[in-house]
């Protein structure tokens, strides 16, 4: 296997390659859940497969899984790349990926079980929570040695948003999951209604912010220079972009909570600080595409910048949308419907895995000896962005239709002040938007089968004249 | 002091806050600074074609 006489690729490789995997397991526990939204017979009545078990292990795999290991396998690589300077230890790298990959088995296994902690995004119960902060620890203590060991005087902006999401993310985790264990697999938050609510949706919407914004605008500003080969439109507005983001994020939690016993001034502090993000959050998209300048042809030949690009429209899409769900009137037609669902797909599927695959695509080669997005085939990456794009497209707009028409259906009231639809109603009427989703999601699926299947061909092929090599030696 | 001078304290810390950062970053005086900065990712070739470039 290739190995790099300065850098630790080798660490870089298992995580990225884990990205593939986890993505597709992960998007298929979503395929199949979002068939069981269409047809409910295709729960046959075994509790390990409901809907219920299964949709926790769809987001756990698709974010911690998916997106911890692209974070994981970019932040190493970008840190060394960067900071021109090896990892600070192989040996607590090499504990990163593999403590990481046991808290993904063990939360495949438990999951479906019915183990939870019942917080969202946060189920897994507290022995998996105590390895979880172990390893994170190790990943913070790796990033930052390697930063403070580094040969270039400045840090480059992709770190800091890394170092935020680090950071961030360690105390979000642990004070979210504070709980008092009952038995090995049963604990109770110590946090109590509404403050455990409270508290639950400030873990909960930073995870969005620091997990799945600020770790991948790492990355974004680290790839989009690279694939476009030139550098950022403007660094300047990068830091302001940091330092605006990562101060308004955390204020942004109690719009998940919108006409609930949370104290109204709470709720107002949420709302506004909501809209007051789709600053910073432009700013940051407009500095990405914008690096495109003078050099907009790029994107006819190169399916990697594609990828990178229109990621960054799909996260301008979801942090304008943001904003205006989080404005309570907005808020009392779109709560509890699919067009959250919609909203975080966009974000999900066209910000963070578009942008991971845009980045693994230019990563992989390397990474296997070659040159940047050298990739087994050009014209499957292609084929894969066109998969990737159009299910986005498919599952958001479906999204929309149910969201809206389920939010006016549940609000329509007769004359004489009974409700005009029964619940069940907006349920059968949301049938053709379950499929249309379905499809959008299969597509997206297929896509990622396919990048699977180019990197496994991209590793022979580096394999190949390795061996080349030696005979001709 | 009551709550309301609190949140225009908090307002205006943020706003002072907000200006520190954008003078930091667009200061006449750090302009080559970060001019260089932003072409760090592309600073690493030497050390990256060591590996690549065989």
């Amino acid at each position: 296997m290739y190995e790099h006489p300065e850098y630790n690729y080798k660490v870089v490789r298992q995580f990225s390659i884990m990205t593939v995997v986890w993505g597709i397991v992960g998007m298929l526990v979503g395929i199949i859940i979002a068939a069981q939204l269409a047809w409910p017979e295709l729960n046959p009545g075994l509790p390990w497969f409901h809907f219920g078990r299964l949709r926790p292990l769809h987001t756990n795999a698709v974010i911690f899984a998916f997106g911890g290991c692209s974070l994981m396998a970019t932040s190493f690589y970008i840190v060394q790349r960067t900071c021109q300077v090896r990892l600070f230890s192989d040996g607590l790298a090499a504990f990163v990926f593999w403590g990481w990959q046991l808290v993904i088995v063990l939360a495949v296994i438990t999951l479906p079980l019915g183990m939870t902690s019942s917080k969202e995004y946060a189920e897994l119960e507290w022995p998996i929570d105590i390895l979880l902060t172990v390893v994170w620890v190790a990943y913070g203590i790796v990033f930052f040695g390697t930063v403070a060991r580094r040969k270039t005087q400045h840090i480059y902006v992709a770190n800091w948003f890394f170092s935020a999401f680090i950071i961030a993310v360690a105390i979000l985790h642990v004070f979210n999951s504070l709980a008092i264990p009952v038995t090995l697999t049963k604990s109770y938050s110590i946090y109590s209604g509404t403050v455990d609510a409270m508290v639950q949706w400030w873990y909960g919407h930073n995870a969005v912010g620091f997990f799945l914004t600020a770790g991948f605008l790492g990355i974004m500003y680290y790839f989009v220079p690279k694939q476009a080969n030139r550098p950022l439109y403007s660094y300047r507005l990068s830091v302001v972009h940091f330092w605006s983001l990562i101060a308004i994020y955390v204020w942004a939690g109690p719009h998940h909570l919108h006409y609930s016993t949370l104290p109204d001034w709470i709720q107002s502090v949420g709302m506004v600080m909501s809209l007051v993000l789709l600053a910073p959050s432009w700013g940051g998209m407009i500095n990405g595409i914008m690096t495109l300048a003078g050099a907009w042809d790029k994107l006819r030949t190169d399916p990697i910048l594609k990828f990178l690009v229109v990621s960054l429209s799909f996260y301008g899409m979801a942090t304008f949308e943001g904003p205006m769900l989080a404005i309570k009137s907005v808020n009392a037609l779109s709560h509890f419907t699919d067009w959250t669902i919609g909203h975080v797909h966009s974000g999900a599927l066209g910000w963070v895995a578009m942008v991971s695959i845009g980045a693994m695509y230019h990563m992989i080669p390397i990474l296997f000896g070659r040159k940047q997005g050298e990739m087994y085939s050009k014209k499957l990456i292609d084929v894969h962005f066109w998969l990737s794009t159009v299910g986005t497209v498919l599952y958001i707009a479906s999204m929309w239709v149910n969201g809206l028409m389920q939010g006016l259906m549940w609000r329509a009231v007769n004359t004489d002040g009974t409700l005009t639809y029964s619940f069940a109603e907006s349920v059968e009427a949301s049938y053709p938007g379950y499929v249309v989703r379905l499809i959008g999601g299969a597509m997206f699926f297929s896509g990622m089968l396919i990048m699977a299947y180019n990197v496994w061909k991209t590793a022979q092929l580096s394999s190949q004249s390795a061996a080349g090599e030696e005979v001709s030696a | 002091m009551e709550m309301n001078d609190l949140r225009g304290i908090a307002t205006i810390f943020c706003v002072l806050a907000f200006a520190a950062v954008v003078f930091w970053a667009y200061g006449p005086s750090r302009r080559d600074y970060f001019e260089k900065a932003g072409k760090l990712p592309f600073e690493d070739t030497e050390v990256a074609e060591r590996g690549e470039e065989e």
